[in-house]
């Protein structure tokens, strides 16, 4: 909107970064968050015994507590839990990804149509939202789990199909305040296309209500994502992942506890990551009212 | 000449960012009984700190009171404990608040918030009133604001209510213990200029009328020509200047009460009331 | 008056509402599968079979008579026949959905309960040692897996301290008919059983506290952001002039205005504690509707899915509803103008 020099935008980027630092939460969130992405991507370099993956046994092993050789010590049929709470980073993260990025777009998209235009878009575009928001996600994935196959692709699509309204009411709100400001009447005034206001002036006014959306939901899709293969509906065996790990490895519960508490924990540290990055990123854009 | 409120030497320092600002140097005033003052200052003036200070309404931190006394009665109000300052609120002074919009509870009932201030008052005063007199006293109060149908007004919420009627109901609230000195902070500023006069003329009779002491303050010189006898003009924290009203406008001495005076409106034929836009 | 007429719009509301939630579960339960009557019937029946099947479904009708089929059975309540029970799927869940009431009740109620003094203790010392207290077991609460805390909470109480117990509503050795409400709880004081309350209370802790932490930190976040705004408000410096105590100020001048947003959200969050509950039912082998559910799902009984489905939807336009009116009496705003 208003021309600004590099010169003043690096020192912005930088005093934003400067104030980020100094806040205890947001660093250890982001820091959490960097490590667990990371790890999942090098997850085959990084652990100990990447074959573990995959349906092997090793009966000799079986149950074996936390030692220096298997850091979370070893499952039911003796393979290593670290390696595999390690890949199973990588099924929660795509997940995430795959949700928002579906979720996101379409979200602010139709509820900067539904905030901007008004009338029979946004009576439409809310009313559907308001239709949506009465299912749970959880309950959704259920329902198609049931109709189709329990597998992760189709757990991501129902989930995706209903977290958009989370996106599309926040858009909205904060699209209906910006339209009755001067410069978007300005921009309307000077003859700017629809196109132009929509994505050039108030898009960017909504960005940072995304950004810190986004972190939290990461978290929060990960925990809906972890509770369904919990429930034996995810991906399916032998694939690693977190939330079939706890629920399996609560069989033998509390005598082998490392079995299902590990990687338990791992999903909480990955939705705290997120979590607590979030929360950060709201006091920084001075964002209240995104939850 | 004993003053009812008499400010002596008040410094007040601000704190915010680590970094420590004086925004009271030394300000002194008198407002005798049955008087009625006005403090006047453009925004950052000091004269909102200074009322404040006065009501016991500053945070500390990040308001600290450097040094200097606020006598009520003969009584230095800052060696008071907070309990004791407390009953002297909405008793022996109380307050106009300026904004009708946003000084109201918008989830209770004008007799609910009226009710619960009287409650409180006479409990500090030691007296005690069946809930049937306290109403009853509200309704008294509400008609002596000239409201025309207390009994509605006092059921209503304040969203019901217009500004008017809401700056009506402040002013109400402040009546309701009869106190014997009321601060009034630019009330009507956020009415029109239709309704701040009538709210402005109802305040200036109910004072006459019932021997109040006023302290208004404000930023409109019209306001103070209307409502006061005496002048204390605040520039940067400090008092500048001090005068009988009819003076001040007639002969004034410093720059600063000069330029505030050429700032107003002058309209032939307009309203009694100059207005300075801020 | 005007109360009347935003109640009249509320409801008309929730009416739309359910039928586009209706429209909804149709098209995943007769559009999505393609061939319902093959799905249900399993990959080795006759082609004659399927045929008689889809005629007994309506199958072979024009979608939009299907879906008029469809609503007439909802409005009749009739739910279609389960094929793992072998029962109208109404019966089902009717049995098993005083169950699940029960939990998230006494789950919205511990949430509330503990949820927003907290929010006020951290609002009320704000940037102090109990804000961050307040601050960090909302995180906590809202990070943690409720799956995995109802497996923590089972251990720690139930095997390792032996304090509760970990699966049911009561105890198998006892004997008690819930016929009044099918509330454990309030069908035992009914009848007088004191021994029966004490136990089905012993056994609704666990997962209701398991069900419960999420709510709970949300709201307490929410109430503490709440009580700081308010608190900034010029009606509070106000009453504060006007000489009205401190704690007053606190519980009443400041509690009620603060307490409109975080209901209306924990109406909206009211979805996912329905999701929450299919998780925690299955760790505490709650009778529940979402258990009910979540055996259905895996027996591929698309009627029985569809009608746990439509009843949380119903479930949960109800509690707005409800929320909604109480939002209505706590700010006369609401009612007034008719909008949040």
């Amino acid at each position: 909107m208003t021309e600004t020099t590099p010169d003043l935008m690096l020192s912005n980027a930088y005093q934003n970064w400067y104030r980020f630092s100094r806040n205890p939460t947001a660093m250890i969130g982001l820091v959490i968050v960097v490590l667990c992405v990371t790890a999942a991507i090098l997850a085959p370099y990084i652990t100990p015994f990447p074959d573990h993956v995959g349906a092997v046994t090793n009966f000799r092993a079986r149950h074996l507590p936390p030692s220096a050789v298997n850091w979370f010590g070893t499952d039911n049929v003796g393979r290593d839990i670290f390696t595999r709470v390690i890949f199973g980073l990588r099924i929660s993260l795509l997940l995430a990804v795959v949700v928002l990025g579906i979720a996101i777009p379409t979200g602010t998209i139709l509820g900067m149509a539904a905030g901007y235009f008004g009338g029979w878009t946004e009576i439409i575009i809310m009313r559907i939202t308001d239709v949506a928001l009465a299912i749970p996600p959880l309950v959704m994935a259920l329902a198609v789990a049931a109709v189709l196959s329990p597998d992760l692709l189709h757990s991501m699509l129902a989930i995706a199909s209903l977290w958009w309204t989370w996106h599309t009411r926040m858009i909205y709100s904060i699209t209906r305040q910006l339209r009755t400001q001067e410069f978007i009447e300005a921009a309307e005034t000077l003859g700017a296309s629809k196109f132009h206001i929509l994505f050039r002036e108030i898009l960017p006014n909504c960005v940072s209500a995304i950004a810190v959306k986004t972190s939290l939901d990461c978290g929060f899709v990960i925990l809906v994502g972890a509770a369904l293969s919990f429930l034996g509906l995810g991906i399916q065996p032998p694939t690693p992942d977190l939330g079939t790990m706890v629920a399996q490895g609560a069989s033998f519960l509390p005598d082998f506890w490392w079995e299902s508490v590990l990687p338990g924990c791992a999903i909480l540290f990955l939705a705290l990551g997120f979590n607590l990055l979030g929360d950060g990123l709201r006091d920084l854009f001075d964002v209240e009212d995104v939850r | 000449m004993s003053a009812l409120l008499s400010v002596r030497d008040l410094s007040v320092d601000f704190t915010t960012y680590g970094q420590t600002h004086q925004v009271l140097h030394g300000v002194s005033l008198d407002v005798p009984a049955h008087a009625q003052i006005a403090l006047v200052g453009e925004s950052g003036s000091g004269k909102t700190v200074t009322m404040k200070a006065i009501m016991g309404l500053l945070r500390q931190p990040p308001a600290h009171i450097r040094s200097g006394q606020i006598f009520y009665d003969g009584r230095d109000l800052l060696t008071l404990a907070d309990n004791e300052r407390l009953a002297l609120r909405g008793t022996a002074m109380s307050m106009v608040f300026q904004d009708p919009m946003s000084s109201l509870n918008p989830v209770f009932t004008i007799a609910d918030q009226m009710g619960t201030i009287l409650k409180y008052a006479d409990r500090r005063l030691g007296r005690s009133r069946s809930a049937r007199d306290r109403m009853a006293r509200v309704h008294e109060v509400l008609a002596q604001v000239r409201m025309r149908d207390p009994e509605r007004i006092s059921a209503s919420y304040p969203i019901m209510l217009s500004g008017g009627m809401r700056q009506r109901v402040l002013i109400a609230m402040a009546l309701l213990s009869e106190p014997a000195l009321l601060i009034a902070d630019e009330p009507g500023t956020a009415l029109d200029v239709t309704t701040q006069a009538q709210i402005l003329r109802l305040l200036k009779d109910l004072v006459t009328q019932r021997g109040l002491a006023l302290l208004m303050i404000t930023h409109n010189l019209g306001v103070v020509r209307e409502t006061s006898s005496y002048v204390y003009v605040m520039n940067k924290g400090r008092v500048v200047e001090q005068a009988e009203t009819a003076t001040l406008f007639a002969n004034p001495q410093s720059d600063y009460t000069k330029s505030l005076i050429a700032a107003v409106p002058r309209l032939t034929g307009g309203t009694r009331y100059g207005t300075v836009t801020p | 008056m005007e109360f009347l007429s935003f109640l009249i719009k509320r409801v008309l509301w929730s009416v739309l509402v359910l039928v586009g939630l209706s429209m909804v579960i149709f098209v995943i339960a007769r559009v999505v599968p393609g061939d319902p009557a093959r799905m249900a019937l399993g990959p080795r029946a006759t082609p004659e079979q399927v045929a008689t099947m889809q005629a007994e479904l309506g199958l072979d009708q024009p979608i939009l008579q299907q879906y008029a089929l469809f609503i007439e059975g909802l409005t009749r309540g009739d739910l279609g026949k389960s094929l793992l029970t072998e029962r109208p799927v109404n019966d089902d869940i009717r049995e098993t959905f005083a169950a699940t009431f029960e939990l998230v009740l006494c789950t919205m109620i511990l949430a509330m309960g503990f949820g927003v003094p907290l929010g006020m203790i951290a609002a009320y010392w704000k940037d102090k040692w109990p804000d961050t207290a307040v601050r960090f077991f909302a995180i906590f609460a809202a990070v943690t897996p409720s799956f995995f805390l109802a497996l923590l909470l089972q251990i720690l109480a139930g095997y390792v301290l032996h304090l509760l117990p970990t699966t049911g509503r009561l105890p198998n050795s006892m004997e008690f008919e819930a016929s009044w409400t099918g509330l454990l709880l309030i069908d035992s004081l009914i009848s007088g059983r004191l021994d029966v309350f004490g136990e089905a209370l012993r056994h609704l802790l666990l997962p209701a506290l398991a069900l419960a932490a999420a709510t709970m930190g949300q709201m307490a976040r929410l109430t503490r952001a709440s009580m700081i705004d308010v608190s900034r408000q010029d009606y509070i410096e106000a009453a504060r002039a006007f000489g009205i105590p401190e704690w007053l100020r606190v519980t009443k001048y400041m509690l009620r205005p603060s307490f409109v947003p975080p209901l209306t959200i924990m109406g909206l969050e009211f979805a996912s504690l329905i999701g929450g509950a299919f998780v925690v039912e299955m760790v505490f082998a709650w009778p529940g509707m979402a258990a009910y559910g979540i055996r259905t799902i895996l027996q591929k009984d698309l009627n029985a899915v569809m009608g746990v489905v439509m009843v949380s939807g119903v479930f949960f336009v109800l509690v707005n509803l409800a929320i909604d009116v109480l939002v209505g009496f706590v700010d006369p705003r609401v009612r007034i103008r008719g909008r949040r």
